[in-house]
């Protein structure tokens, strides 16, 4: 099929894009990659009468990596922030943004789709979502009034839902440093490769002096909005990696989820993957495993 | 209102727009609808019918062309998106009647039944094997992942890819 008509749009600057937004509000839609947002459009499952192509834009994409940290411009190509990530030496925590992004639809999907499309989207099943939630960014919002930043749980507030309002865009994602001894893992299982995730887990950890200091966990496909493992955080830090905790950790908070079923697989299919993906992701973060133990997933 | 029956008073941006962009090396300017896909225009607006239309949502990989060097799905993109724009499609890839390595490879391996993914596959693997050399079984099969085949069952197109990583002078 093909969308049905609608006002094209394609401002040069921040400033103009948020003025358009202001003007049309609800009226209007934001295309950056476009890889869900067209489907939408084909199959008239989203009507906008104006469509603002951020294309254009100047000043809204781009990565600058410091002292640590990653600035993400919104329209960042994936494909440009995974061969970023490649070229950097791997071990850090922003291995498993690079390895998130390799989950991704396929190299013609991350070539087009954005970083900060992915997160706007959310979809509670997306890979982006779980792996910024685990490594504790900031995301930038702008409206033409001013700039607010919010924290990844304050953004991502249900099924395909976030608390950006329809005058506001989505301009920057902060990835801050993490200590030196800090690892990161994203392990995931779908049904075919490029796939959303039927579950994935993202996973940070850091250990020092034998002992895990800080940590962060999140997960894709597990609820209805990509959730964060805040008990077994708190559990983790201040013990040293141990695999009998670590199993207790991740099984007790897998079995609080409640995953809706799909025709892939009960709930209960998908408590198991949340179970032994984060037992895997938090022992390889930890370094307690290596990456292979997770290929048998 | 509904968006269909929007008057040209209430526009508030284009319905149309004057794009200059280059395909294979020759450049074309046309005037299009905004709402026009790139593959719908190189195929009714160009004339170049060799990237196909499969699924329209992303999936199939059929019209995939290359977009400054990157392999893109021209279903997901509009026409007007690709305004000042190179493109690359199966049209560019032989020289006259030459095929193109890959091309001889997908012929010479049973890369191909029907055709219909063929031009989508062959373009996937140019970006793939332009940057891959010695490329492994399950590396040709991630890089080809987002191309669907229902003929051949993937085995003769593997089998291609690994003759074109062979055969293709680059």
């Amino acid at each position: 099929m093909k969308p049905a008509p609608f006002d094209y749009l394609a401002p040069a600057d921040i400033e103009e894009t948020l003025d358009v937004l202001r003007e049309y509000g609800d009226e209007a839609k934001v295309l950056a990659g476009g890889q869900s947002l067209v489907p939408m459009l084909n199959f008239r499952l989203a009507r906008p009468a104006v469509l603002v192509d951020l294309n254009q834009v100047a000043g809204l994409d781009g990565i600058q990596a410091e002292d640590g940290a990653l600035r993400i411009g919104a329209t960042t190509r994936q494909r440009s922030l995974e061969r970023h990530l490649s070229s950097r030496p791997a071990g850090g925590p922003q291995d498993l943004l690079r390895q998130a992004l390799g989950y991704i639809g396929h190299p013609q999907i991350r070539a087009r789709g954005t970083v900060g499309g992915s997160l706007a989207h959310a979809d509670p099943a997306a890979e982006l979502p779980a792996a910024v939630s685990a490594l504790g960014a900031t995301l930038v919002i702008r409206n033409a009034e001013g700039t607010r930043e919010v924290a990844p749980d304050e953004f991502f507030e249900g099924f395909f839902t976030t608390s950006l309002a329809a005058e506001e865009l989505l301009t920057e994602i902060r990835v801050p440093p993490w200590p030196g001894s800090t690892r990161g893992a994203f392990l995931e299982v779908s049904r075919r490769r490029g796939d959303f995730a039927q579950v994935a887990v993202a996973a940070v950890v850091t250990v020092a002096d034998g002992r895990i200091t800080r940590a962060g966990l999140a997960l894709a496909g597990a609820a209805p909005r990509t959730v964060q493992a805040y008990s077994v955080v708190d559990g983790l830090v201040g013990s040293e990696p141990d695999a009998g905790v670590i199993a207790e950790l991740a099984g007790n908070f897998a079995a609080e989820l409640d995953p809706p079923p799909d025709t892939h697989g009960p709930a209960e299919y998908r408590r198991h993957l949340a179970r032994h993906l984060l037992q895997r992701a938090i022992a390889q973060a930890a370094g307690l495993a290596g990456p292979r133990a997770a290929s048998a997933a | 209102m509904d968006v269909d029956e929007r008057t040209t008073a209430d526009h508030v941006g284009l319905r149309e727009k004057t794009i200059t962009v280059t395909v294979n090396g020759d450049s074309y300017q046309r005037t299009v609808p905004v709402r026009r896909s790139l593959v719908d225009f190189l195929r009714e607006d160009l004339g170049l019918t060799g990237s196909h239309v499969g699924c329209e949502q992303g999936v199939c990989g059929a019209c995939t062309v290359l977009l400054d060097g990157e392999p893109i799905r021209a279903c997901l993109m509009f026409a007007v998106q690709a305004d000042g724009n190179e493109l690359t499609t199966v049209e560019g890839l032989a020289s006259g009647e030459e095929l193109h390595p890959i091309q001889q490879a997908f012929w010479d391996h049973h890369g191909l039944q029907c055709g219909f993914c063929t031009p989508g596959f062959l373009l996937t693997t140019y970006d793939f094997l332009r940057e891959k050399h010695g490329a492994t079984e399950p590396e040709i099969r991630e890089a080809l992942s987002g191309n669907l085949c229902r003929c051949t069952g993937y085995q003769g197109i593997v089998r291609s890819v690994q003759a074109a990583d062979e055969t293709w002078e680059r």
